[in-house]
């Protein structure tokens, strides 16, 4: 009998833990292909799902296709093929509209009215907004709000579109770069406004270009590159490699090799587990999968080796292995 | 079954009055930033009221159109010229330059109602023609001598409202199509001509022939002529046929605009 409970016990926590109970997906993409009338192909096959209290950092190199599943997200466009599901409604419907937020990357917003108009109006839009004084205390914009937007820093004006997104007090908030051109204190602060969003259940996606904001920030890293997605996983599974773009095959863990060798790369390349190598200056950088037999390996062909140093991956160096040609 | 019949009708009013309300502060902000913008309030309402004042007020003192004197005829004229920039430029330019921007992609995202975005943009279009319209009207009284009853004056102020539809449509139209850059020279090039052929600085009659049937096409011309005719002025066709002309002219634009914006939503 209790086996039997154990055993129903087992199941339903692997379930959980294998994929998301459907009502905890907030947002999805089902096998989305968007292709553009000019032909360019920014989505192909690809599927993202959101879940609820979570923070989702999506990375790419610029045309990957971020910026395309974020839109189809907010409803501004939609797909050639595939489902775009927010709330288990379509993201052009206006009851989907007043439970996202979302803030974009906007080149000028209208410069004469103040801040405390631009968050006024957009608090307008929504039946039950975020208190008026809890915005501007969450996007640090205590002192300006009587300033145009046109008087404003570039940093200030990025946390008034990160207040508008927050007007309504959104169950889910699109962030399209949110710390571009912040310094670091700001920056900070704005981590800790995200961070804080998602421990109050709300889910966030946010496409960055700092991979430190993503690896800090994130739970959960969604790689793309070319309109697929490249890997998937946390931080630390994005990082090694292999456990994220493989499930089921035992870990493998890319680390990286530093050193002063005169092989040439050919000779490197051929090497058991090495992936890559590359010379710069008088260093020479090697990426292995199996990071004690390419040692041992390059110990013995090369004695004159020096200024040995090994590394595991940091986000930057899984992220441009991932998306390398 | 009977709660779903009851919640619809009591949601429905709220619903709407949340977007009048939604409307009536984005139509005040909407002014209030367009009046701030000085590079746009002292030129939409200076060149009326100088060109006013030079042209119907000092070098044409006294002076009479078929029984109506140019101080009046030229206010009826100059009414038409001045909301027409406001429309063109508080619509046309400014909504090219929030398209650009991606401004316009953030309003699209959120719970904002698109109608009451643009009809926004068009009642601060028309705050700016009214107020135009009693400058002028208060020079052409108090410095050109030019009587005209409450009527006549509703009348003016209602075609100046009535006729930011057609500018308005065309400067959607002209968003959707021309860059952000090039958008204000864009304006120009059909504010300036539109106004010369539609007979608002030079009498329509006065003008070539040719050009005169020209003028049948613009809408300038057609608001114009119902404008003097508020005024007393004979106008040379039909009424019904300058509200169909307009009528025309605002359903071309609004195809146009509309073909581009699919254009638009298609490439985004």
């Amino acid at each position: 009998m209790s086996a039997v409970l154990e055993f129903a016990a087992a199941v339903s926590t692997e379930h959980v833990a294998g994929q998301a109970a459907p009502q905890d997906t907030v947002a999805s993409l089902t096998r989305i292909t968007k292709r553009y009338a000019n032909g360019v192909l920014a989505l192909d096959d690809l599927s993202l799902s959101l879940r609820r209290g979570e923070i989702v950092a999506l990375l790419g190199p610029n045309g990957a296709g971020k910026s395309t599943a974020v839109k189809l997200m907010m409803g501004l466009s939609t797909p050639t093929s595939g489902s775009v599901r927010i709330f288990g409604g379509d993201p052009r419907e206006a009851d989907t509209r007043l439970r996202t937020g979302v803030m974009l990357q906007v080149g000028r917003a209208p410069d004469m009215l103040r801040v405390r108009e631009h968050i006024n109006i957009f608090r307008g839009y929504y039946p039950s907004p975020m208190a008026y004084a809890e915005i501007v205390r969450a996007a640090g914009l205590e002192g300006v709000e009587g300033r145009l937007f046109g008087e404003l820093s570039g940093g200030q004006k990025q946390r008034v579109l990160f207040a508008l997104a927050l007007a309504g007090d959104p169950d889910l908030i699109f962030l399209d770069e949110p710390t571009a051109g912040l310094d670091i204190e700001a920056r900070r602060g704005m981590w800790a406004q995200i961070r804080s969003l998602a421990e109050r259940g709300k889910t966030v996606l946010l496409t960055t270009h700092y991979l430190e904001e993503a690896d800090t920030l994130a739970h959960r890293i969604v790689v793309i590159n070319k309109g697929r997605v490249v890997c998937e996983g946390t931080p630390a599974e994005v990082k090694s490699l292999g456990a994220a773009s493989s499930g089921n095959s035992p870990s493998r863990s890319l680390k990286i090799i530093r050193c002063s060798t005169s092989l040439p790369a050919g000779t490197l390349l051929a090497i058991p587990g090495v992936t890559g190598a590359e010379v710069t200056g008088a260093l020479t950088a090697i990426t292995t999968t199996q990071a004690e037999a390419t040692l041992r390996e390059l110990l013995a062909l090369d004695q004159n080796l020096h200024s040995l140093e090994v590394q595991s991956p940091a986000l930057e160096d899984a992220f441009l292995a991932l998306t390398a040609e | 079954m009977s709660t779903a019949s009851i919640a619809i009708p009591t949601a429905q009013p709220s619903a709407f009055l949340r977007n009048v309300t939604i409307f009536l502060t984005e139509a005040r902000y909407e002014f209030v930033r367009l009046l701030r913008t000085r590079a746009f309030s002292l030129s939409v309402v200076g060149f009326p009221v100088a060109f006013y004042i030079f042209f119907g007020l000092v070098m044409n003192r006294g002076e009479m159109i078929h029984g109506v004197s140019v101080a009046k005829y030229m206010l009826g004229t100059y009414a038409v010229f001045g909301m027409v920039g406001a429309a063109l430029f508080g619509i046309g330019v400014a909504l090219s330059g929030e398209l650009s921007a991606g401004w316009l992609e953030l309003k699209r995202a959120s719970p904002m109602p698109p109608l009451a975005y643009l009809l926004a943009k068009c009642s601060s279009a028309m705050a700016f023609g009214v107020i135009i319209v009693c400058l002028l009207t208060l020079l052409g009284i108090t410095a050109g001598h030019v009587s005209l009853t409450a009527m006549q004056f509703a009348h003016l102020i209602g075609l100046t409202m009535a006729g930011v539809f057609p500018f308005a449509c065309m400067g959607m139209a002209l968003a959707l199509l021309v860059p952000f850059n090039s958008a204000p020279g864009f304006a120009n090039m059909l504010y300036l001509p539109m106004s010369f052929c539609g007979g608002l600085w030079v009498p329509i009659m006065m003008l070539p022939h040719v050009m005169q049937k020209l003028a049948l096409v613009l809408p300038t011309y057609h608001l114009s002529q119902l404008t003097l005719g508020a005024l007393g002025y004979a106008s040379a066709g039909t009424t019904a046929s300058h509200w169909s002309g307009l009528l025309g002219f605002t359903l071309v634009m609004l195809g146009i605009a509309s073909l581009a914006f699919r254009k638009f939503e298609q490439n985004s």
